[in-house]
């Protein structure tokens, strides 16, 4: 090692990309080099200069700029610039200026190209096809949780046990009581210094010599005809497959399917713990909030609903623990969501009788697009038949959209602020009313009055009669899309909230040169981001309520020009992972979650993507303004 | 010019060939030599070089890779065990080669461009005094001193004896307390090339600061 490049080397392994790179690769790297001093407001480049050099910045803090001199980004110690330059005509772009005095390291082309060859993530760090926002989110993706999850986090049950000689019959019984598919057998140790010899909890030197299982007990048992009074010792394979309970969940599985076994004992050292079996695995696979919803519909009152709150936090902490994405935590905790709305109006009708006429209750917002997050406050409505008599009928109604709006606050999701809840006799009218609302929205729109209507254009049902619901999602689908100006007043609304420009150290910096200390992920971010998949959906004509969904549709059309609409896809999940984790980090800490995070508490690598979604998100709500404008009115 | 004529041995002659910038080429086009050296002491007469850091470098640029940097065993064994130098170990300067050696190498780097160091009072003294014991003969040669540079500003200007009229300690010109004052990142190193390299830094940082591109050379060398 060069130990007079010690110094460079060093300081560069602290920061994205370069902290990825191998010893050796870092030692060329740091030899190349060329450094300039900048005083503070000066040039560092002007737009059309050629660019030989990725930019390291070793001290200090610069500005880019817009060709029309709108602030582009603010970049300090450790970022890098001219990446894209390099990769495209090798002119700059973004004209650079020192806003403090600062060092530069130049890393010369011919080096820049070499590490890009020589290391994938240095390549995918700066590649401009392929963000490292997009790269991040497929690692993320790819870091499987079965590669990480231990054994131990599946079998919490402690293993049903018997001695070696206790008849079949007995096993069966022990069996039974504890509703087990299997046993696991135990023997006096061989020797006395066996091995394999533990501690029971009766304090005698025991050691685990099988496992009898529903299977043998059928097969071996019942299938060959022995007896009853046959001993367990005489049916079970001796040394049997095991694992110990820090192994992985994905090393079970293998396990299991390499020698075809549907039970595996899971030790910790030389003692049983519990018996892993497949179903656990599939179980765990496949959604673990399913038990939390299965739960939920089995709580008799309010009080039981209320009570289960800690447990989806709980579970929300899991999910995003074990690495699943934005779109799995956000859709679970939706049907989360759904689950306590549809037993809250289960309830409600058993004591309040029938309904007089069939209605459907509506989701609004985040739990009709099933992105909900852990804060999160209900917005719903009710559709009424059309037989709907008010005189008659709405006492019914009212009461009901009371029992549901308590019940969800006692469960955690506030009132809306906005009263769009069904008890608002407003949001409580028959289908053809509403009807009439969305028919009024779409032909007669102006960018105030669907100020707060854009929430009733995410909408499902959630209890009821579904047709409801459906029809409006047609009506709609089939009438907006054919009125620019709709399109245009809410694409108009869209753009009324915007990202950051980006983080600088400890502070946000807003396009205005004003600099905030927190930044609210969903109102700078995925809100907005929402708002104009929105614009788009209802543009092409798709029924989906998700964003995703909606996404998938959209990039089925020529709406959105090459890759952007996978980039608006990879900005939002990003933003929508850090928001979440960000959540998480509050409950774990004991701090109730809200949408906001502070620069500070930002890793290097999250700041430097989130500074990337946040590109993509302006870039697209510039798009949107373009592509929708506000036609001429013909008065 | 009357040294290149006396030059007997070859190497020094190159580099006298090759000369040096005339006292009123811009600051911004002259080529430079940052260069920093470690000794055994203080006295060229009694004491050696231990190692010598180079980096070629001008106004917009220091080349890294262009860097230089040699150990060189001193002619006087080292009996004093109790000098520590930081990197390099005694065996590490047992096994070094003499400055002689090196010396052609060095004075081919050296050729063409202005040496910039931090004190020049050892770099100087210490390289003529060496090259004088070698090859028969010395070598002068012009430097830029970025602390003389510093104490123009902080010794001598009127804000600073008003400041010592006013019984206020002097500020600081070692190369870390200047750096700082640029708003250059400190290193922790002590090392001939790293000194060299911050040397080469200070000086751009100076000119950016105090001078221009376009000083000519004579207002900042001695």
């Amino acid at each position: 090692m060069q130990v007079e490049l010690l110094e460079i080397r060093q300081h560069m392994a602290q920061f994205p990309p370069f902290e990825q790179l191998s010893d050796d690769l870092l030692d060329e790297l740091a030899g190349q080099i060329e450094v300039g001093y900048f005083q503070a407001e000066t040039d560092i480049y002007r737009h059309g200069d050629a660019v030989e050099y990725l930019h390291y910045i070793r001290s200090g803090a610069i500005d880019l700029y817009r060709r029309n001199g709108d602030l582009y980004n603010r970049l300090s110690e450790g970022d890098i610039f001219g990446q894209f330059d390099l990769l495209r005509d090798r002119r700059v772009r973004f004209p650079a200026r020192a806003i403090e005095d600062t060092l530069i390291y130049f890393i010369p082309l011919a080096a820049f190209q070499h590490l890009c060859e020589a290391d994938d993530n240095f390549a995918d760090f700066v590649e401009v096809e392929r963000p490292r926002l997009e790269s991040t989110v497929d690692q993320q993706r790819k870091g499987h949780e079965m590669l990480v999850t231990r054994v131990r986090k599946l079998a919490s049950r402690a293993p049903v046990m018997v001695e070696s000689d206790a008849t079949v019959q007995e096993a069966a019984q022990r069996m039974g009581e504890h509703s087990a598919s299997s046993v696991l057998v135990l023997a006096a140790p061989q020797t006395a210094d066996d091995s394999h010899a533990f501690t029971h909890e009766d304090g005698q030197l025991r050691r685990m010599v099988g496992i009898l299982t529903d299977h043998d007990l059928r097969n071996r048992v019942l299938a060959e005809g022995r007896p009853a009074s046959t001993t367990v010792g005489e049916l079970i394979n001796e040394r049997p497959i095991t694992i110990q309970s820090d192994e992985s969940v994905y090393e079970a599985m293998l396990r299991m399917l390499r020698n075809n076994i549907h039970h595996l004992p899971v030790l910790y050292r030389r003692r049983p713990v519990g018996v892993l079996h497949l179903s656990d695995i599939v179980r765990y696979e496949t959604n673990s909030s399913l038990y939390l919803v299965d739960n939920i519909f089995r709580q008799p009152n309010v009080e039981g609903l209320a009570a289960m709150s800690s447990d989806v936090r709980a579970a929300f902490v899991r999910m995003v623990n074990e690495d699943d994405n934005s779109q799995m935590v956000s859709s679970s905790l939706s049907s989360i969501g759904r689950a306590f709305t549809r037993r809250l109006l289960e309830l409600a009708e058993e004591e309040l009788g029938p309904p007089p006429v069939p209605y459907c209750f509506m989701a609004l917002g985040s739990m009709a697009r099933n992105e909900q997050s852990i804060v999160t406050d209900q917005d719903n409505a009710l559709v009424l038949d059309d037989s709907f008599d008010p005189e008659q009928h709405d006492a019914y109604f009212l009461t009901l959209a009371q029992r549901v709006s308590d019940g969800l606050a006692a469960c955690g999701y506030s009132y809306c602020k906005g009263d769009v809840m069904a008890t608002n006799s407003r949001w409580r009218q028959p289908l053809h009313v509403w009807q009439q609302y969305f028919r009024d929205w779409i032909d007669d729109p102006s960018p105030e009055r669907l100020l707060h209507s854009s929430i009733f254009f995410d909408l499902d049902s959630v209890y009821g009669d579904e047709a409801f619901v459906e029809s409006l999602q047609d009506l709609v689908a089939g009438r907006a899309s054919q009125r620019p100006r709709f399109l245009a007043a809410m694409a108009r609304n869209a753009l009324n909230r915007t990202p950051p420009l980006g983080f600088f150290r400890t502070f946000v910096m807003e396009k205005d040169g004003e600099q905030n200390n927190t930044i609210n992920l969903k109102r700078r971010g995925t809100a907005p981001l929402v708002d104009l998949i929105r614009v788009h959906a209802l543009a092409c004509g798709s029924r989906a309520q998700n964003s995703f969904d909606r996404l998938e549709d959209i990039n089925k059309t020529r709406l959105l020009a090459g890759h952007s609409g996978e980039r608006i896809r990879y900005a939002l999940e990003f933003i929508a992972m850090v928001r979440i984790r960000h959540q998480v980090i509050d409950i774990q800490e004991e701090r109730e979650p809200d949408n906001n995070i502070e620069p500070e508490n930002v890793s290097d690598n999250e700041r430097h993507n989130l500074k990337d979604a946040f590109q993509v998100l302006s870039n697209a709500q510039k798009f949107l303004k373009f592509r929708y404008p506000m036609p001429s009115q013909k008065r | 010019m009357a040294r290149r004529e006396q030059a007997r041995d070859t190497a020094l002659e190159r580099y006298f060939d090759v000369g040096v910038p005339t006292p009123e080429t811009p600051i911004g086009d002259v080529p430079m030599l940052a260069m920093d050296m470690e000794t055994t002491g203080l006295d060229e007469q009694r004491h050696a070089i231990v190692s010598i850091g180079v980096v070629p470098f001008d106004l917009q640029r220091i080349r890294l890779a262009e860097r230089r940097y040699w150990v060189v065993r001193p002619p006087r064994p080292l009996n004093e065990r109790s000098i520590t130098f930081h990197h390099i170990t005694h065996s590490e300067i047992e096994q070094a080669p003499d400055l002689d050696d090196v010396l052609d190498e060095l004075l081919a780097v050296m050729a063409g461009r202005i040496v910039v160091v931090h004190y020049r009072h050892i770099e100087r003294t210490f390289l003529n005094a060496a090259v004088k014991a070698r090859r028969g003969e010395g070598i002068h040669f012009p430097v830029i001193d970025t602390m003389s540079l510093e104490a123009r500003l902080h010794r001598q200007s009127w804000w600073a004896r008003l400041r010592r009229w006013l019984g206020r300690p002097p500020a600081s010109i070692r190369l870390p307390d200047s750096r700082t004052r640029y708003g250059l990142p400190p290193y922790q190193a002590h090392h001939a090339l790293i000194d060299a390299l911050a040397t080469a830094e200070l000086l751009q940082a100076q000119i950016a600061h105090r001078y221009s591109p376009e000083t000519p050379l004579r207002e900042v060398w001695n």
